[in-house]
């Protein structure tokens, strides 16, 4: 009888009463989500306080492939990601030293091999599930099992072997290295930590690369960044809300980070994405091309133009250096020739008019380059590395050295013919939907005209022509660009090593061809092992100077990175390293009043 | 005779357009692919009467542009030094016509370089590039009508004259062409040939493959001019006296439809200048740093281009008057020929 009373009390009134419940109980679950509780360190960061609540809305080129960190190689999905995870020690995009993330602490052994990480205590993921240990041992079983493939597994890899993982506590942990690495602790940086209790049984039936994509529910994704997942509109927007646990807080104790939402609207082009800035639509603006932020800084209407400097790409000019002896194809093998021989290289780089290119492409906004290491990176750019100005008698003294000559037709502009009396023409490859490094290719094309050299420049889309580059090795030659992802020397090391992939002139070679190559291997590898940043820089430079000298790329121009934001925004602080904007999404607010919260 | 002086006005006017781009050289001052880095984006320069303590020039003269201080596109005169405007100047070399060296320039400065239409983003004079560039499109424009034409000739006489299956086969086969997305195919084209094409290559390219797509719509008009024709009774009455076929192409047939492709050219060749445009716009046509009016309009795809400097919209505006004038003769032409025609019965009646 007890059982059914219920049944005749008025279960209208029993609704009402759980509404009210709730309803009162909101505030205050919401005031205990922004107090820390007793057990939590949340890590303090200074800077302005600012204060909580609003909608900051930015665009994203394309749409994220996946929220899985494990899979995710594009860069929407990279800022997506940034957003929604955390790392046990972070670098600093702003300083770009590293600080203390999910782990409060570390210890490097003396003997380099040994780094004892502390976690923080109380850290939950942003479903309420407690992190320990465990979270973290499962992580990097992820990343370094060879079947996920993850992109992060070529960095866990030291010495040939993968750094191993050990539990001390619920707190602790030892990564053990095979070799001393020089890289240190900056090897955590964005290797999110993962949650066991939702990825552990897919990894165990090999579907981990399956889950993330963006349909995912909200309820079975799970991170430790300072948002996560609320609503996806394929084609529209992604939405994130705030993360209640989120383990930072500000200067007056306050958790972090202060915008209930954060929207990344799927914007294809960037024409479009200067117009829904303008409109308002969008708060934030990055990867600004320097017509478009002069346009955007000519009419400032409630926004703000930020010049952050140089940042970490590169862009050159190689030519084709690869082993054709055994390729039928085009007539590059022939004008091979040419390109091995360091004075010609020598003297394309002398005639190359970079201040024309900072002037003309980046209107300014960026800096000219003789090595790769650009102005922006302040630590391990090598001062040595010697700027010549543009200097075409230089240019021609040198061609003529190696042999070169030039034609004296009447009434013809001479051109350049080599010892055999064969004309010097070739083709620069450029990508089409890169505009800047297009315009790059046609002002080398004009300065090399002046040489009597004949080349064409050749526009094509970026996938073949990466394939070309590094497949089917039929080019002459090609302007790209690199952006280094870290300041730190081992970010690139794949480009320098004369067996890495983009080793771009010549990539994957079995044994360095020349030997300013295998010096440049040496010194790299030493590079690595080094401990101690003197050592270490001085070995850098060292690789810097052999690129001057030899110029296996023509190192051309580093863009400015040119960013804008709408004047309400707080804490807007940009850097040189990605993500421009929102590497400090957690501290980033609205000012002024209720018109922005409600929004 | 009104019919006759209206024809003669269009065509003046299309000639001389026509010796303008193709002594172009002659009138630009300077050489089209010439950058001068000091002066990208340089807006088009003021030709000046009045200095400025207000006294009257007789020769027009400019003031030097100067770019403001720490920025990369705004320009201010420098009213201190003014340079004269000199008529008949030595100065860039260039082929007249394509073979004759020549360098004479019809106007130029001293020391200086002056825009009158402006610079493009390379410190390129525009007025020089667009003179060049019509060259480019203009001959594009010709040679494929020309290609098309006689393509469309060839075609519609066989299937008008000897009718029958022939008729039915490259009638059908006029259709598929009509059908086909000719702009996909090209692109489609374009992916098959080599990497880097030299401009020329580029050039003939375009001319062969859009003068080649566009033989159907003429070989249907030619057809319908034959099969009429060959119905004509001085026709049949030739053919009863035992006149070859080839008589009567020529003696007979062709010459009924020299009107009719007549007016077609002058609506073609505005048509395949439109189409190299397209390609040129999108890419596909002739590569840098020479000049087609298709490329040169290719900088508006660029939203800061579109914004900030009006001058580089002229281009598309130089195609203008040569629209204009071909569509006029275009419809002059019809006129005359219908009213020759009218005459022609007359006389006969």
């Amino acid at each position: 009888m007890t059982i059914l009373r219920p049944k005749s009390c008025h279960y209208g009134e029993l609704l009402r009463l759980l509404v009210a419940l709730v309803v009162s109980a909101a505030p205050v679950a919401n005031a205990l989500t922004q107090q820390a509780n007793s057990n939590e360190e949340l890590l303090k960061l200074s800077g302005e306080a600012g204060r909580s609540g609003g909608r900051l809305v930015t665009s994203l080129r394309a749409e994220p492939k996946t929220l899985n960190p494990v899979v995710a190689t594009d860069a929407p999905s990279q800022e997506v990601i940034g957003a929604m995870q955390a790392d046990l020690v972070h670098i600093n995009r702003a300083t770009q030293l590293t600080e203390p993330a999910l782990a409060r602490s570390w210890k490097i052994s003396p003997d380099g091999l040994d780094y004892t990480l502390t976690l923080r205590q109380g850290l939950r993921f942003s479903d309420g599930q407690p992190l320990d240990a465990e979270d973290v041992l499962f992580t990097f079983r992820v990343y370094i099992d060879e079947a996920v493939h993850a992109p992060q597994r070529d960095l866990l890899i030291i010495g040939g072997k993968p750094i191993t993982v050990r539990k001390v506590d619920a707190q602790t942990l030892v990564f053990h290295f095979a070799k001393p690495y020089s890289v240190g602790e900056r090897v955590f940086d964005g290797l999110a930590i993962l949650p066991r209790h939702l990825l552990e049984k897919p990894y165990q039936d090999g579907k981990l690369a399956q889950l993330g994509s963006l349909s995912t529910t909200a309820n079975q994704w799970a991170g430790l960044g300072p948002f996560r997942l609320k609503e996806y509109v394929p084609g529209q927007r992604l939405t994130l809300e705030r993360n209640p646990y989120f383990w930072k807080a500000d200067t007056q104790g306050q958790r972090l980070p202060y915008l209930n939402e954060l929207v990344f609207l799927f914007v294809p082009s960037a024409d479009a994405q200067v117009l829904r800035f303008q409109s308002g639509e969008t708060d934030l603006i990055s990867r600004l091309g320097s017509e478009n932020f002069s346009v955007l800084a000519g009419q400032q209407r409630g926004y703000t133009m930020a010049d952050a400097g140089p940042g970490l790409e590169y862009n050159f000019l190689f030519f084709n250096l690869n082993d054709l002896r055994d390729k039928t194809g085009p007539d590059t093998a022939g004008k091979q020739k040419w390109f091995r021989e360091v004075k010609f290289r020598q003297a394309v780089s002398a005639a190359v008019d970079r201040e024309a290119i900072v002037r003309l492409v980046y209107r300014g906004r960026g800096a000219a380059l003789w090595g790769p290491v650009t102005p922006g990176n302040k630590r391990w750019v090598d001062a040595a590395v010697p700027h010549p100005a543009r200097s075409l008698d230089k240019a021609r003294q040198l061609l003529r050295d190696a042999g070169f000559q030039w034609t004296n037709k009447v009434r013809e502009e001479p051109a350049l013919v080599d010892a055999e009396g064969k004309p010097v023409e070739f083709s620069i490859l450029t990508s089409s939907s890169n505009a800047d490094r297009t315009k790059m290719a046609s002002l080398i094309q004009d300065d090399l005209k002046q040489l009597g050299m004949r080349v064409q420049v050749a526009p094509l889309e970026f996938r073949s022509l990466i394939d070309r580059v590094t497949q089917t090795k039929e080019y002459d030659a090609c302007v790209m660009g690199l952006v280094s992802f870290d300041a730190d020397p081992n970010s690139d090391i794949n480009v320098w090593l004369s067996s890495g992939g983009t080793h771009l002139w010549n990539p994957s070679q079995t044994h360095p061809a020349t030997s300013w190559e295998a010096e440049i291997d040496r010194l790299m590898g030493l590079q690595l092992t080094v401990t101690g940043g003197v050592q270490r820089k001085k070995l850098y430079d060292r690789v810097q100077e052999i690129l001057a000298e030899n110029q296996p790329m023509i190192f051309l121009a580093s863009p400015d990175i040119l960013v804008g934001a709408k004047n309400t925004i707080g804490n807007f602080h940009p850097a040189v390293l990605e993500p421009y904007v929102l590497w400090n999404v957690e501290q980033l607010y609205l000012r002024g009043t209720a018109g922005n919260a409600g929004r | 005779m009104t019919k006759r002086r209206e024809l003669a006005k269009w065509l003046v006017v299309l000639v001389a357009l026509h010796c303008v781009i193709a002594c172009a050289g002659f009138f630009a001052p300077y050489d089209p692919v010439t950058q001068d880095r000091e002066h990208p984006y340089a807006p088009p320069s003021r030709l000046h009467f009045l200095d400025t303590q207000g006294r009257v020039h007789l020769r027009p003269f400019f003031y030097p542009l100067r770019i403001r201080e720490g920025s990369f596109d705004q320009y201010q005169e420098d009213t201190a030094q003014p340079i004269p405007v000199k008529f008949f100047v030595d100065g860039a070399r260039y082929k007249l016509l394509g073979w004759i060296p020549c360098h004479l320039h019809l106007f130029g400065v001293d020391d200086a370089r002056v825009y009158l239409l402006g610079s493009d983003g390379y410190g390129r004079d525009q007025l020089a590039r667009i003179l060049y560039g019509g060259q480019v499109s203009l001959l594009a424009g010709w040679l494929g009508a020309g290609i098309t034409l006689s393509l469309g000739l060839g075609v519609g006489a066989v299937a008008g004259y000897y009718g029958g299956w022939r008729d039915e086969i490259l009638m059908r086969l006029a259709e598929l062409f009509l059908a086909l997305p000719w702009l996909y195919l090209l692109f489609g084209l374009r992916a098959f040939l080599p990497l880097s094409v030299s401009p020329l290559e580029a050039f003939l390219l375009i001319v062969v493959v859009s003068g080649t797509l566009g033989w159907a719509r003429p070989a249907r008009l030619v057809r319908g001019v034959v099969l009429s024709a060959k119905q004509r009774d001085f026709v049949r009455a030739a053919r009863g006296f035992g006149a070859s076929d080839s008589y009567l192409f020529r003696r007979h047939i062709l010459p009924e439809t020299s009107s009719l492709l007549l007016t077609q050219a002058t609506i073609l060749v505005p048509q395949f200048v439109l189409a190299e445009m397209t390609l040129s716009f999108l890419g596909l046509g002739v590569p840098e740093p020479v000049a087609s009016w298709g490329n040169l309009l290719a900088n508006l795809q660029q939203y800061s281009v579109l914004m900030s400097y009006w001058w580089m919209y002229l281009p598309a505006l130089a195609m203008v008057p040569f629209f204009l004038t071909y569509l006029g003769l275009a419809s002059a032409l019809q006129e005359w020929s219908d009213f020759s025609k009218i005459g022609a019965s007359r006389e006969q009646g």
